[in-house]
């Protein structure tokens, strides 16, 4: 059978998840596939638009790379525009030729609408939803002051965000007597005005341009109906979006009064072999200008491709949950209380800036709508009241009334029914949850690996965790975060019991807190915890046993019993004298010599009593330990930066010197492993590190919480163009709060992935110090700094703790007899043997 | 006929570590001795050799107790042993040796079978 073609105009957010959708579907081996984007670049994350004036990437935003087409054999064709659509024969024209399909799907999005005002199109005016159209507004604001948005909108108020953070003095024009007229009433706008005002953005209200024209001041002038004006740099449009539809028109489709692809609950337009979905499909009358109805939409349309007769889009949810600069806005349902017999609650708190409006139906029993603005706190509870029609209390005041004046908790995730969609940017139900749970998922990360939820947005974390938490609970699955038998806390907990009650000793804590004698789970954390603590020698009497072999013995413990030894490198900078030593010391030891992932060398097969003589050489030549064998800082891996690479903006050797001399010794709950790369073309493979950081023109970009290894992760953009105290401080904060908060064993990117809040919530505590904590981080790590030492230095010099290192106690000449060797590549290497068991 | 054993001493009080293990040498080949002060009988002694690796680590495991009993767990792979019949938790079917052990003095005492001795491979 020769495959059909399918064809995708428009590579947006929701013709790719239309694809990521369908490429998984058995439809999709009976078709060839192509996809027109008039865009230059693949698929981005327009939601997060905004995030590349802070320094995200186009890379940072993609939905999907190159790769992913070429392997799905999806041919696709960006920067170029489908120009016409014949019906007839099935044929669609671009500028470079003509092409035929069986099935067509309009994913061509939206436009921004330019209202048509004298003037519009000069110079220094813009739009805002293409990353060709950052660059043009970022460009012109290099020489401007001022800059002035049209429309006071959710959009329009994000693009003043932006303005703002690219240093312009920003205003916002808005033709209605208020702000964000669709999701707000009249005292919700107001406070949000006032806040936003707060923050330095000037907001006019009921203002009708009538006229832009060249200014004495500034570039630009507009003029306003009332005969006032304003002054500005550069103007950018934000007055709403209209569906594309352009090609739909032209070739006789049917499409709405207003604009709009007219589909059905199968998203099929008029002609049965063209589909459309996304912003440019009108259904039941009504345009969908946000992401989650879209890819409802995408998934149905795939469904029906693939003969799927139940599918059907049925409408969706318009509620929105926003932080717009800074300021909490919520808008839920009917929320102007249009629905006829509609009531309303409302809670307005003018000393806190909070304002609350719950709109109930006639009989209080049910809530249609609701407003928040300034705290969106009660945001999931009112909204999984609203969307499961889930009956109110007889008080349903107390939903949004502060906890002290008699407010009641926010709704367990128990009373949610299994239908309650959980996550809707990836369609994620209560019972999807718990079926995850059901086929093994045993923890958050589980079940976000397997639903996705929470990996869109993000908005629906701290539900999910609530979800999360209470499944496993009802299934017995004791959500237990007690350590092991013998101390019934998280290590978290620990931590915070040592640092407070000031405890020195395992023993101690184990009278006080625990029971029995402890174990090799038990021992290690607690470890690493007074370490961190105290930051006292790990060979002190007390701490010896608590250690696990590589960390008692400041090694690697290899299968035949010997030590691997890797000395710090810092930077992976080394000079040609102490390359020397290392290979003398290699060869006198006969050394497996082999150079690590983390710029370092590693030398193999040294036994026990063999340690300290190798680093009393290694100490004399200038080497420090290179605490391979703890869970503590690893290497800082570094390009050669701008000291010789001539695309370097910044000296990427010097900083990861100085990271690494500063996080030396540090003790974690798991390994961290740092990087800092010389421009962007990133050559240490910083994003793929617990800290990166890529140098800027301006400073340095910190990512955090990457990992190589069995699960990769890239790290996410933590903060830009950081000063070197800035750069520091960042990280002292976020490494501190990682070591005192994270799980045993937990690497930084699941540790971050469990917070409440995750991302968002981390960055509040470290740049925006929302716990009041920043300090004594800071300090915290200032302590370690200032107490460090060369375990392996105060190991040497002391003859009792040498005593360790004696194989066997009464035997100083005995030689391990199940240590045999031979070699290869003219190295020594352990003789391989079957093990008898 | 019964093996010959003999009470060698193989090390002094000064040589344990508390909470912790060292490794000897005997006639009867490597032994861990493990010391926890806060048990009573405090010393104990198994074979060094990690029947799962074949090498000889364990007096290098970190000690502890799991429901009551002394164990140490193998510093390779980490499965916990018995320190009192030398029984691997996780595997039933695998069992190290077990020495007795004593205290004489300022000495510490091991029994071992002494006609083994000479099989040690060379
Ligand atoms: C700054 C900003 C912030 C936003 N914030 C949110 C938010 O917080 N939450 C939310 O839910 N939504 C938000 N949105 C809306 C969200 O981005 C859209 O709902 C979503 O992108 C719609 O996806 P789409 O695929 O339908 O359209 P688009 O993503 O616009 O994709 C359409 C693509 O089709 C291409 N195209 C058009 N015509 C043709 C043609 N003839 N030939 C070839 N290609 C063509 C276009 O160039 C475009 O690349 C935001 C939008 C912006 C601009
Ligand atoms: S990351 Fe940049 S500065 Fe560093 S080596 Fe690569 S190109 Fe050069
Ligand atoms: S709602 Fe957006 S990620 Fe879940």
């Amino acid at each position: 059978m020769s495959k059909q073609t399918l064809i995708v105009i428009g590579n947006g957010m929701v013709g790719h998840h239309f694809l990521e959708q369908f490429s998984q579907s058995p439809a999709a081996e009976t078709y060839r596939v192509i996809v027109f984007g008039e865009e230059k670049q693949l698929a981005y994350d327009r939601v997060h638009l905004s995030e590349y004036f802070t320094g995200s990437t186009h890379a940072d935003l993609a939905m999907g790379t190159a790769d992913w087409y070429a392997d799905q054999g999806i041919d696709l064709r960006l920067n170029e525009p489908v120009t016409a659509i014949d019906r007839n024969s099935r044929v669609l024209t671009t500028p470079k030729g003509e092409y035929t399909y069986d099935q067509l799907v309009l994913a061509t999005g939206s436009y921004p609408f330019v209202p048509p005002i004298k003037g519009n199109d000069q110079d220094g005016c813009f739009v805002y939803r293409t990353l060709d159209d950052l660059d043009a507004i970022q460009a012109s604001a290099q020489s401007a002051k001022t800059g002035v948005v049209v429309g006071g909108g959710l959009l329009g108020l994000e693009a003043a965000n932006a303005l703002k953070s690219l240093g312009l003095q920003a205003h916002v024009v808005e033709f209605a007597p208020r702000l964000m007229p669709v999701q707000l009433d009249d005292q919700g706008g107001a406070l949000l005005r006032q806040k936003i005002e707060d923050l330095g953005v000037q907001v006019h209200t009921e203002k009708a341009t009538t006229a832009i024209v060249p200014g004495s001041d500034a570039r630009l002038r507009m003029n306003f109906a009332d005969d006032s004006h304003l002054e500005t740099d550069l103007i950018v449009f934000s007055a709403g979006i209209r569906p594309q539809d352009t090609l739909a028109r032209a070739c006789g489709l049917e499409v709405g009064e207003r604009g709009g692809i007219v589909v059905n609950n199968q998203c099929t337009t008029s002609d049965p072999n063209i589909h459309a979905i996304g912003e440019c499909a009108l259904w039941n009358n009504r345009i969908f200008g946000l992401v989650a109805p879209g890819y409802t939409m995408a998934r149905t349309l795939s469904a029906a491709l693939n003969k799927d007769t139940g599918a059907a889009f049925t409408g969706a949810d318009m509620s929105t949950k926003l932080k717009l600069l800074g300021v909490d806005v919520g808008s839920i349902g009917d929320a102007h209380g249009q629905t006829p017999g509609a009531r309303n609650i409302r809670f307005h708190d003018e000393q806190a800036g909070h304002y609350r409006r719950m709109v109930v139906s006639q009989d209080g029993k049910t809530l249609l709508g609701a407003i928040l603005v300034g705290d969106n706190g009660p945001y999931d509870t009112l909204l999984q009241y609203a969307l499961n029609g889930i009956e109110l209390p007889a008080n349903p005041e107390a939903l949004i009334l502060p906890e002290s004046e008699g407010g009641a908790p926010a709704l367990g995730a128990d009373a949610l029914p299994d239908t309650a969609s959980i996550c809707s940017c990836h369609n994620v139900t209560k019972g999807d949850i718990s079926g995850a749970i059901d086929a093994g998922c045993t923890d958050l990360g589980g079940v976000k690996a397997e639903t996705r939820a929470s990996t869109g947005c993000g908005g629906c974390a701290a539900l999910l965790k609530k979800v999360v938490d209470s499944e496993l609970e009802k299934r017995g699955v004791e959500v237990c975060t007690d350590l092991c038998e013998h101390f019934p806390y998280t290590r978290q907990e620990l931590f915070h019991l040592v640092k407070v009650n000031g405890i020195r000793t395992f023993r101690g804590l184990l009278k006080q807190y625990g029971k029995g004698q402890g174990c090799d789970i038990c021992k290690p954390t607690v470890g690493s915890i007074l370490a961190t603590c105290w930051n006292e020698h790990i060979l002190a009497t007390d701490h010896v046993p608590l250690q696990d072999t590589n960390d008692t013995f400041m090694a690697n413990m290899q299968k035949n019993g010997t030590y691997s030894i890797v000395p710090r490198i810092p930077g992976g900078e080394i000079t040609p004298e102490k390359l020397i030593v290392l290979g003398e010391v290699a060869r006198e030891y006969d050394l497996y010599t082999k150079i690590t992932g983390g710029q370092r060398v590693d030398l193999f097969g040294a036994t026990l009593s063999e340690l300290p003589e190798i680093w009393e050489k290694l100490i004399a030549a200038g080497f420090e330990t290179g605490h391979a064998y703890g869970k503590s800082l690893r290497t800082v891996k570094s390009c050669v930066g701008s000291t010789w690479c001539r695309y370097g903006v910044q000296d990427s050797v010097g900083m990861a010197i100085t990271l690494e001399n500063r996080y030396k010794g540090l003790r974690a709950p798991h390994k961290v492993k740092m990087a800092v790369s010389g421009c962007t073309r990133e050559c240490a493979e910083a994003q793929s590190k617990d800290f990166g950081v890529i140098a800027t023109e301006k400073g340095w970009n910190l990512y955090v919480c990457g990992n190589g290894g069995m699960r990769p992760r890239h790290a996410d953009l933590f903060a830009t163009d950081l000063s070197d105290e800035e750069l520091i401080r960042t990280i002292d904060r976020v490494v501190m709060f990682y070591v005192r908060t994270a799980d045993r064993l937990q690497r930084t990117s699941v540790w971050m992935e469990n917070l409440e809040g995750g991302l968002e919530y981390l960055k509040q505590v470290v740049l925006e110090d929302s716990l009041g904590i920043g300090e004594e981080l800071e300090q915290h790590m200032a302590d370690l700094v200032d107490t460090y030492q060369c375990e392996w230095r105060t190991a040497v010099e002391d003859s009792e703790k040498r005593k360790r290192f004696r194989e066997f106690v009464n035997a100083p000449e005995q030689k391990d007899p199940v240590q045999r060797w031979t070699s290869e590549r003219g190295q020594r290497r352990p003789e391989l043997e079957a093990v008898s068991s | 006929m019964k093996a010959r054993t003999c009470w060698e001493a193989v090390c002094t009080v000064d040589d344990l570590v508390a909470d912790s293990g060292i490794a000897v040498w005997t006639d009867d080949g490597p032994v861990a001795v493990f010391y926890l002060p806060h048990r009573l009988p405090a010393l104990f002694a198994i074979s060094h050799t990690d029947p799962f690796s074949g090498s000889n680590v364990l007096a290098r495991g970190i000690t502890g107790d799991i429901n009551g009993e002394p164990v140490v767990a193998s510093p390779l792979y980490k499965q916990h042993f018995n320190l009192r019949s030398g029984q691997c938790l996780e595997d039933e079917s695998v069992q190290v040796k077990v020495y007795p052990v004593l205290l004489d003095g300022n000495r510490i005492r091991l029994e071992v079978q002494v006609a083994q001795a000479a099989s040690v491979a060379a």
